[in-house]
């Protein structure tokens, strides 16, 4: 332990030192005509080739509109047009040529948003030959990306945009203390994955804590086998990172010699450093948790979120101050001795003292509901005296997730100027009997429950699914 | 307990009742005496001695009966050691009944009653003659105590997950479990030459034929999971040829062949939520439990994560979401598991001489906003607390109060 210390405290006076010395010689302007040759560095990285469906423009008539952005309109009105929520309010002028949907006994929200999926990872059926979510064979591999597994075929895709899912985190598994980048991506039918990256979303690096790890190579040699161990890994891990980044920022600055050699591992974990990838922290325990924002003080990030997080409620004053969101469910626990403590509260009490607070799903199956998930949350915290708005429980599966994945100006709230990602509900999706009808991805009525031609089926499905009626 | 000896008499008065056996009883009374109802109805003369719960503006329904889990034998599932419910090692574990490795101190019991769930199937796991499940309430000191019928059922695994007992096909899965009744038969008729050890080798140890034999003698049900189509039909195929009492379970694919379900008279216990696709059932779907019911089967409803069996009501409510009525999915957590596992003499709605398992609710037992005011399992008015209320009381005001 001493040593990784001595290293560290020794690299950051060296980065001081190098700072100021750097000063002085500038490169010759004949060097800098000279264009390096591009190498891989400085070619597209598997960009997003999202291209916004054509939609004619959709009024949403006479609903309840839950914002989550403060209010509630009843008998509001919402136009989405080229993309986009236009308007909204109790009198919205449509064009001519407007799309009227008869909102009557409706609600509208925006599109919910899953912090914490495995689809396309671990896709249905769910044999080895889709099981693409962890890269355990090495307890550090920042260097896998979960785009590179993901499979746009799986057939839970279309389940979870019938649940009113618009835009995904597909986060690598916590088999590794530090898993890989995440996919942030709109989830609608695309042949690609690069179809349905979220465009300008940044990336997720998905870290473990606690058992996973310890389980999986606790046996190997090598380990970690324990929770200190752990610890270990992830600063071994960010030290190295750390003189990677001083290396390139010298070079990038200077462009004296031959750039160093690339590192996909801690060039990934550089951005974290730099803080343009937000980590995602699987996380149990609230000890542990506040082992993980000193790590990430060491060494100067910020963990955007938890996950899992069934202690949150213990140090939700911790989490406050940090300003670090926690991604959880509503009710699981007790599945492993670090989700024994889990309490139904546990969002509340977040809320509560000021941290941000995030139903996720974890699970191609809860997914399908966040909603009443979120309900279950939002009305064990009014039993138990904590006075949690609908708004802000609706916040905890729209506006909150979106500020986990970067996305708080685009999506997650109903607001003039944010993407037309948009979920009508048959009615309070806060009620257990309330489904999804019309889900609206950046305007595209990609899923409609009462249209056959609105149903999104994946290749998987065709004539292998039956549906009631197919005659085969 | 005090209150249970000071009182034992109390009425819950003026609520809306769910008899379940029966319609809906606006401002009625639920009347238990010595831990059993003594009378419901709107016009109930209440004894002067009783303590009364006043219900008024509340829905007073049964105890829920969760078929689904393994309450009482998992306390933390990746902690083997605190898990009862598999018989290791063994594929035809007939003779395991699950009784004792029952722990009535378990955490989960308090964490599910408090949520309304009264009583609960405990079933093994594991093989392919997976052993005997049991129906415990989920109250009291002791396993006897819990204890509500002992077997309820002898559990059959013919899906996917069987299929290592079978050589790693449903073939021999299936050739596997004729061969055990074969034996069981032949064991029944010759025991005289099998203590004298004048057979050849059965397929199962003597103690494991000898339980198969109220299975066969048609007294005691078999549990059998079967999701994809096929097996369906081969479980039906099968416990036909012996003269079985079915219950299917899982039956994801069941939708498809409903009606011959219901033609078959064989219940089955689904998983309202079921609906991700695998090889062993591609067809699951949410509606499959609307579509059983609307063929006429008898539909239990379930939720197979132990620690979550308070969420049946949820999947009840998902249910009806999804085409049962809610009268049929209230039904199908109360009075129809009872009647599936033998036990609606005493469980299962609110009728004169049954067990006092009553649940007061502020109002739909299904809606996430509904809250539990009071769960009654044998009489006995049982604290809403439990290991997550202490920790909730706990850490409610940061720092906590040690």
């Amino acid at each position: 332990m001493t040593r990784f210390c001595v290293i560290t405290l020794l690299s950051a006076a060296c980065a001081t030192a190098g700072a100021t010395s750097t000063q002085t010689p500038p490169p010759t302007p004949a060097q800098a005509k000279v264009a390096p040759e591009t190498t891989s560095v400085d070619r597209p990285q598997y960009p997003s080739t999202y291209r916004r469906h054509p939609n004619p423009a959709v009024l949403i008539r006479n609903a309840t509109i839950m914002t989550a952005a403060g209010r509630e309109i009843p008998s509001g009105s919402i136009l989405l047009q080229d993309g986009k929520i236009v308007a909204m309010g109790t009198t919205v002028t449509a064009p001519a040529d407007a799309v009227v949907v008869d909102g009557t006994g409706k609600y509208v929200t925006p599109g919910l948003i899953d912090t914490h999926s495995h689809l396309g990872v671990y896709s249905a059926p769910g044999t080895f030959a889709e099981s693409d979510g962890n890269e355990a064979t090495t307890p550090v591999t920042a260097e896998v990306w979960a785009e590179h597994s993901f499979w746009p075929q799986d057939p839970q895709i279309p389940l979870a945009i019938a649940g009113g899912i618009t835009t995904i985190q597909a986060l690598p598994g916590s088999a590794n203390l530090i898993g890989g980048r995440s996919a942030v991506l709109k989830l609608i039918p695309a042949r690609t994955v690069q179809e349905m990256k979220f465009p300008g979303a940044p990336y997720g690096l998905k870290m473990a804590c606690g058992e996973n790890p310890k389980r999986v190579y606790g046996g190997r040699p090598g380990g970690p086998s324990t929770r200190m161990g752990n610890l270990a890994g992830y600063r071994a891990a960010f030290s190295e990172a750390e003189n990677y980044r001083q290396r390139w920022d010298k070079w990038n600055r200077d462009h004296q010699g031959e750039p160093p050699q690339r590192n996909l591992r801690n060039e990934t974990l550089t951005e974290v450093l730099r803080g343009k990838i937000y980590v995602q922290n699987h996380c149990y325990r609230a000890d542990e948790m506040v082992q993980m924002l000193d790590l990430a003080r060491e060494f100067g990030f910020r963990i955007r979120s938890f996950h899992h997080a069934v202690e949150a409620y213990k140090i939700a004053d911790y989490l406050a101050r940090a300003g670090t969101a926690v991604s959880i469910w509503a009710d699981w626990w007790g599945f492993k001795e670090e989700a024994m403590d889990g309490i139904h509260e546990n969002a509340a009490l977040v809320e509560q003292a000021g941290a941000r607070a995030v139903i996720h799903s974890d699970s191609p199956s809860g997914i399908q509901r966040l909603n009443q998930e979120a309900a279950k949350a939002m009305y064990a915290g009014q039993r138990a005296g904590i006075p949690i708005t609908r708004d802000q429980a609706l916040r905890w599966i729209t506006a909150n997730p979106a500020w986990v994945l970067g996305l708080d100006s685009l999506v997650g709230t109903l607001e003039p100027g944010k993407l037309a990602d948009v979920v009508v509900w048959s009615g309070d999706p806060f009620s257990v009997y309330a489904k999804a009808v019309q889900v609206y991805n950046d305007g595209w009525l990609v899923y409609d429950r009462y249209d056959p031609a609105r149903q999104p089926h994946t290749d998987f499905e065709l004539w292998q699914v039956p549906t009631p009626g197919s005659d085969r | 307990m005090i209150a249970f000896l000071l009182s034992q008499t109390i009425a819950i008065t003026g609520g809306t009742v769910f008899p379940v056996s029966g319609p809906k009883i606006e401002n009625a009374t639920v009347l238990i005496r010595d831990g059993k109802i003594a009378a419901v109805g709107p016009t109930v003369a209440i004894p002067s001695d009783a303590s009364r719960i006043d219900a008024r503006g509340k829905w007073v329904t049964p105890g829920l009966i969760d078929g689904g889990g393994q309450l009482g034998l998992t306390e933390i599932g990746a902690v083997t050691s605190t898990n009862e419910g598999a018989f290791h090692g063994n594929d035809v574990a007939a003779s395991f009944n699950v009784a004792e490795g029952i722990n009535p101190a378990s955490n989960l019991v308090p964490v599910t009653r408090v949520e309304g769930i009264t009583t609960a199937l405990a079933a093994p796991a594991g093989g392919l003659i997976l052993g005997q499940a049991v129906i415990i309430d989920l109250d009291g000191p002791t396993i006897e105590a819990m204890l509500v019928k002992s077997p309820a059922a002898m559990v059959i695994n013919l899906s996917e997950g069987a299929k290592g007992a079978g050589g790693g096909s449903r073939a021999g899965v299936a050739a596997r479990l004729r061969r055990v009744l074969n034996d069981a038969l032949e064991y029944s008729r010759r025991k005289t030459d099998y203590t004298r050890a004048q057979m050849q080798a059965l397929a199962a140890p003597g103690a494991d034929l000898e339980a198969l034999l109220p299975v066969l003698r048609g007294e005691l049900p078999v549990v059998v999971m079967a999701n994809r189509r096929s097996d369906i039909e081969t479980a039906v195929r099968i416990t036909r040829e012996y003269k079985l009492k079915l219950i299917l379970a899982g039956a994801q694919e069941g939708w498809m062949v409903a009606p011959a379900i219901a033609a078959a008279g064989v219940p089955v216990l689904v998983q309202p939520l079921d609906n991700i696709p695998s090889y062993d059932a591609l067809g699951v779907r949410y509606e499959n439990a609307a579509a059983l019911a609307r063929a006429g089967v008898k539909v239990v409803l379930l939720e197979t994560d132990s620690h979550n069996s308070r969420n049946l009501r949820q999947q009840a409510g998902n249910a009806v979401s999804y085409g049962m009525t809610w009268d049929q999915a209230l039904r199908a957590v109360t009075l129809t598991p009872a009647e599936v596992f033998g036990v609606a003499d005493r469980y299962g709605s609110l009728e004169v001489g049954k067990v006092a398992n009553v649940v007061v609710w502020s109002g739909d037992p299904f809606e996430f906003g509904t809250s539990v005011e009071r769960v009654l399992i044998r009489g006995r008015d049982i604290p809403l607390r439990s290991r997550q209320t202490e920790l909730l009381d706990r850490y409610r005001t940061l720092p906590p109060k040690y």
